[in-house]
């Protein structure tokens, strides 16, 4: 894995793209290479996460505007191809809006822009996402997010369900999501967008390791 | 070519939750309105666009609403056009 490289994307309105560089160069010793938001190269990084944060200024709908970003387009090729795809927070709702990940995110219940510790209950390991978590079933990531109600229709839902493509569960609730969802994969597992900011929790001084299973993941086969 | 003005109108769904659009009853009942049942809160989006006639321009704002303007996961859209 020594050449193993993780593609962070950058759009205008990014601001986790350095945390999350950050968590996987510094904490986990796995290389990182920015990428720009109108690059369609692809080929040189074995897999990608779209960070958190604003792109685009969240105007029309978060994540509506950054799907059609030359290196969004090419990511439908990257994603066949099984390799790993991350998306964190405003990087999930620009996974859904874009297609990659079924349902929607819109404004939290309550409206407060929600900035707290959460617990999560590990419901499926599609992927491979968390399987190196060990027997610990139940994590505590940061959220910060003021459209992270995941909302979906009835027959999506039971589709998530039945194929267990729902990664993570609030165990309360914050923002009042359908199913206390805070995190899906796609079909093949190789995609997963989660509300939660994992790379915000990959230090003891800061609150937590937390974030450091699933940010490994991305190594991980 | 031929212009039309566009007025495209952007709705939640019925089945989702609108807490802005709560908060904004709750606030027109403080400010002593009477009678409201319901307030949702959605978009205009008003465009100027130039095409060959107006099957043409529906054409190209049925695409915009359903790629862009609108998410139809959790919104519905229609739109009222005029030519110019």
């Amino acid at each position: 894995m020594d050449n193993f490289t993780v593609g962070v994307v950058v759009f205008p309105g990014s601001n986790c793209d350095r945390d999350v560089s950050w968590a996987l160069e510094g904490c986990l010793d796995i290389r990182t290479k920015y990428l720009w938001h109108e690059s369609s190269d692809l080929s040189d990084v074995d897999a990608i996460v779209l960070p958190g944060g604003f792109s685009y200024g969240d105007y029309l709908r978060c994540g509506a505007i950054a799907r059609f970003s030359p290196l969004i387009n090419a990511l439908d090729e990257f994603v066949k191809s099984g390799k790993k795809v991350l998306g964190i927070c405003n990087g999930f709702q620009i996974l859904t809006e874009s297609g990659f990940l079924p349902g929607a995110l819109v404004a939290n219940k309550n409206l407060n822009f929600i900035c707290d510790d959460v617990e999560l209950d590990i419901v499926s390991s599609k992927g491979g996402w968390f399987n190196n978590v060990d027997e610990k079933q139940t994590i505590k990531l940061p959220i910060a997010h003021g459209e992270g109600r995941y909302h979906c229709d009835s027959d999506t839902l039971k589709k998530l369900v039945d194929n267990e493509l729902i990664a993570l569960r609030y165990k309360n609730n914050p923002n009042g999501s359908s199913f206390d969802i805070a995190g899906i994969t796609n079909e093949k597992g190789n995609v997963l967008g989660l509300m939660p900011h994992p790379e915000r929790a990959c230090d003891e001084t800061i609150g937590g390791t937390d974030g450091l299973f699933t940010l490994k993941s991305l190594i991980l086969k | 070519m031929d212009q039309f003005a566009v007025k495209v109108f952007v709705r939640l769904r019925p089945s989702v939750l609108d807490p802005a659009g709560e908060a904004t009853k709750s606030a027109s009942i403080k400010l002593g309105a009477e009678g409201i049942k319901s307030l949702r809160i959605g978009k205009m989006i008003e465009v100027k666009i130039e095409g060959n006639g107006e099957n043409e321009v529906r054409g190209k704002i049925d695409l915009l609403c359903d790629r862009l303007f609108a998410n139809t996961v959790i919104e519905d859209y229609e739109y009222s056009l005029e030519k110019l």
